[in-house]
């Protein structure tokens, strides 16, 4: 069973949809104690950060996901949440990855919105993941290049695109809209 | 590199997938999934679904459409048509669309287009304009293209991405149907100045055309309809001629 977190914003369905293409069954939820019993996380992310961090803490969701010690999987916003602040409602986050997310700079084309390839990316998550492969992507806020980054993206300027630290595991892009691609990835994910 | 987008449209109708004839009939074109099914294994990088039903009854159904997409379909897709207030956006994204795109209704109450997205995100927010050429300007229209709402083209598009559109979808009524090329110099200069991603659409008819947008100016994206449905241009065909002209695409 792979537990999604309820962000009450909007695409958890498209998690639980690709999760079910899979042949996976999942548990949509904001209650640490039904999460617990999960065998992975996934933590989906569209929204505001602001908003979604005090949905988190209302729901005590904070301490159980620092403690949370199987797979646990960030996507997009819950990337963004899972490092130390976002510029986005200017709100302190997680801080599981000590790193910031900042906005793109103003003059450029924002969100980055399409498909991007990825750039210097390794490990279990990326297996059989070549170099041409593109992944959808769509963000107006993005995290630095950073010691815990196992892929990298090129959009206005070298961003991280996926984060690791022990058994938290986080894509800036949507591997769930990402076709044949983002299925690979999501398995890659369910055989951690 | 980020890619341009390739985005076929389907014109749903009552729960099924319609096709324009020269602008007067409308001939049933079978089940919108199957069509979606097959865009997406020929490549497409998106789908628009345009809800085109008469009446509000009818455009209930479009929830549940939207639900069985979400399941079959795993890239992005927009759902537009009749949209006109948050209650409808809040039902389509929750029944698992990617995007919604709003037309009339932005121009009828432009603060919806901030309320969907400051609760929703601009990324969901994509704003449809339809546009025509009046004296040598390009005015706004609305109601599929039946309405004038004697507002400059540029003049909506600067509020309506001061009020937090994450997307302009971008329709010129003089060039759609017919098959001449997309309307590149509006696009040009209105894509020289926007800073948010804008899909293209009216007047694709050949690969070259889709070329000429991506080459001639900053658009992020070009949709098109009859030609993808009527296969006239497939999608890998589309995409191999613009790899030839050095246009990155996802192959």
């Amino acid at each position: 069973m792979i537990g999604i977190i309820d962000t009450n914003a909007g695409n958890q369905l498209s998690v639980k949809n690709a999760l079910n293409r899979l042949g996976c069954t999942c548990l949509i939820s904001d209650d640490a104690d039904a999460l617990r019993k999960c065998d992975k996380i996934i933590f989906p992310g569209v929204g505001e950060a602001k908003h979604t961090m005090s949905h988190i803490r209302e729901k005590a969701l904070d301490q159980f996901i620092l403690s949370y010690k199987k797979p646990f999987l960030g996507i997009c916003l819950g990337m963004q949440i899972m490092s130390s602040y976002s510029e986005e409602g200017k709100t302190a986050c997680l801080g599981i990855f000590k790193t910031e997310a900042l906005h793109f700079p103003e003059n450029e084309v924002v969100p980055h919105m399409g498909w991007n390839n990825l750039l210097n990316f390794e490990g279990d998550l990326f297996k059989g993941i070549q170099k041409k492969d593109d992944f959808y992507f769509v963000h107006s806020y993005y995290i630095p290049i950073n010691e815990y980054s196992i892929a990298n993206c090129d959009y206005i300027l070298p961003f991280c695109a996926a984060m690791k630290k022990d058994n938290f595991y986080a894509t800036q892009f949507h591997p769930e809209k990402s076709a044949e691609i983002g299925a690979k990835l999501l398995e890659n994910f369910i055989s951690l | 590199m980020l890619k341009k987008r390739i985005i076929p449209c389907l014109d749903i109708k009552d729960g099924r997938t319609v096709k324009g004839i020269n602008f007067k009939g409308l001939k049933d074109a079978g089940d919108p999934i199957a069509l979606a099914k097959s865009y997406v294994d020929q490549g497409a990088d998106e789908l628009v679904f345009l809800d085109i039903s008469a009446t509000e009854e009818k455009r209930k159904t479009l929830a549940q459409l939207v639900k069985k997409i979400a399941r079959e379909i795993n890239i992005p897709f927009t759902v537009g048509g009749g949209i006109s207030s948050i209650e409808d956006v809040k039902t389509i994204l929750l029944s698992g669309a990617d995007k919604i795109s709003i037309n009339s209704a932005a121009v009828k109450s432009p603060l919806l287009i901030k309320e969907i997205s400051s609760r929703f995100g601009a990324q969901c927010t994509t704003v449809a304009i339809d546009y025509k050429k009046v004296q040598g300007k390009d005015e706004v229209y609305i109601s599929g293209g039946k309405i004038a709402t004697g507002i400059k083209l540029a003049d909506w598009i600067k509020k309506v991405t001061a009020l937090g559109a994450g997307e302009l979808l971008l329709t010129s009524m003089d060039h759609d149907g017919k098959k001449q090329g997309f309307d590149l110099s509006t696009l040009n200069e209105i894509s020289s100045k926007i800073k948010i991603p804008i899909i293209a659409s009216g007047g694709a008819g050949t690969s070259r055309d889709f070329s000429e947008l991506f080459t001639h100016t900053n658009i992020s994206a070009g949709l098109a309809a009859s030609i993808f449905h009527y296969k006239e241009i497939t999608i890998p065909e589309l995409k191999n001629y613009l790899l030839t002209k050095n246009i990155a695409v996802r192959c």
